[in-house]
């Protein structure tokens, strides 16, 4: 169990915890992408798995595209999009762009999928009686299929966060920050200590995350439980 | 883009598709035998499902880049220190849909088996697996499809890994060469898709009766 003493090592140095490569500011970095990339995803995606349950139509556009975008290996989709935004600005699209939206595009498959999902499985003789009271379509949505559908909308949501904590490492291969950096820099440098100690980091953060949202899966739809 | 460099390396290219394909195959392969036993052990004892299942979706969180290096310090620079995290990728999607698979045959297909005189081993073998089909294959594309991916990034650990992931690695050692690194995504993706829509016409072949298998009822979606 060398290596947990090697981590345990890296963790207990001061000079790992200051400056612009240290802990801290790696797990800003790292959290400030994969919070981004989480937002524009939802932002996008989730209406669309909304409104496409809500018709009940479109499912297999859904499904389709959901599949076409996790066909698409998150080295290749960062190593196509940066020659492009790096040509534009030579700063921000050569670091921080490409990742996003690589992250984006993680993110979206099971946000998509599990909203759709989520929607279309809410009893239908409900969805009639809401109607039957007077409800508009709008209405229907946000009163009756969103409220019971949200343990799914938010565990697709959970299952997303948690991959784009993970994946977003990747960046680190072309040169962006986060807490991938100790994994590119321990493998570069043989440091054990440094590899097992990012390790822990991102799961750390990936833990967090996904009991943040399994907090607020509960306090949304208590009854339902997670 | 430098249409002639890629015309240079065309030999490159077809080498890179194979070792892609080749280390893939064999995660997929190894991946799918531990994942049935797995799978058959979880369907026998219900109660082992939980933590099986519980235990493959935690690796499944792991930063690849970091597994592939943990492994380094275990097995040094050999084909198992890619392939033991690709394997391990695997049971996720495999143990999963393996599972549904069995639950899926009606409990009236046993017994007419049953009936007519079926042992257990028999009744697996011919008349559960073959219904079981349409959703083991599901597991496979999308296993297929994330192990592809995956294996981009054991470019990580020098040019004997990567299939086309290399491409992309040696792309940035070399100042970040917008043609190589092309060269290595783009592949990339269309050898994904290919292998995806090859496994659809496989299950078309062998479960002529089935409904096609939608990528969707598969449970998780692919890692990196």
């Amino acid at each position: 169990m060398g290596f947990v003493s090697a981590a345990v090592a890296w963790f207990a140095d001061a000079a790992n915890w200051s400056g612009p490569g240290g802990i801290p500011q790696r797990l800003l970095e790292h959290v400030l992408v994969s919070g981004l990339a989480m937002i524009i995803a939802l932002a996008i995606v989730l209406p669309l798995g909304l409104w496409i349950g809500h018709r009940r139509r479109g499912a297999a556009v859904a499904v389709g595209l959901a599949g076409l975008g996790r066909a698409v290996p998150t080295l290749a989709a960062i190593a196509i999009v940066l020659p492009i935004t790096a040509a534009y600005d030579p700063q921000l699209g050569f670091k921080l762009y490409p990742v996003v939206l690589a992250m984006i595009l993680l993110a979206a498959p099971p946000i998509l999928v599990n909203a759709y999902t989520g929607i279309v499985e809410v009893d239908p003789d409900l969805v009639e009686a809401a109607r039957g009271m007077g409800m508009t379509g709008p209405q229907v949505l946000g009163r009756v299929e969103l409220p019971l559908a949200l343990p799914v909308v938010i565990g697709g949501i959970r299952s997303a966060t948690v991959q784009v904590i993970a994946t977003a490492t990747l960046g680190s291969i072309f040169g962006f920050g986060g807490l991938g950096r100790f994994l590119i820099d321990g493998i570069a440098n043989h440091d054990t200590g440094q590899i097992f100690g990012g390790v822990v980091l991102v799961a750390a953060l990936a833990l967090v995350a996904e009991a943040g949202l399994a907090g607020l899966q509960r306090v949304l739809a208590p009854a339902r439980g997670g | 883009m430098d249409w002639g460099w890629i015309l240079d390396h065309l030999d490159d290219l077809a080498f890179r598709t194979a070792q892609h394909l080749y280390l893939t195959a064999i995660a997929l392969a190894i991946g799918l035998a531990i994942s049935f036993a797995l799978a058959l052990l979880a369907v026998r004892r219900r109660s082992l499902y939980p933590p099986i299942a519980g235990l493959a979706s935690i690796v499944f969180t792991i930063p690849s880049l970091a597994l592939f290096a943990a492994f380094v310090s275990i097995t040094g620079i050999s084909v198992w220190t890619a392939e033991i995290p690709l394997i391990l990728y695997t049971f996720v999607m495999y143990v999963r849909n393996i599972v549904a698979g069995f639950d899926s045959v009606p409990p009236e297909v046993r017994e007419a088996a049953d009936g007519m005189g079926y042992g257990r081993l028999a009744r697996l073998w011919r008349i559960e697996l073959p219904l079981a089909v349409p959703l083991i294959i599901a597991g496979i594309r999308v296993a297929a499809v994330s192990t592809i991916g995956l294996v981009t990034i054991t470019g990580i650990l020098g040019d004997r890994f990567g299939g086309l992931g290399f491409f992309i690695f040696e792309g940035i050692a070399r100042g970040y060469f917008a043609t190589e690194m092309l060269l290595g995504a783009v592949p990339s993706i269309v050898l994904a898709l290919l292998v995806d829509r090859a496994l659809v016409l496989l299950q078309r072949r062998l479960t002529p009766w089935a409904h096609p298998a939608r990528p969707g009822s598969a449970p998780e979606p692919a890692a990196a």
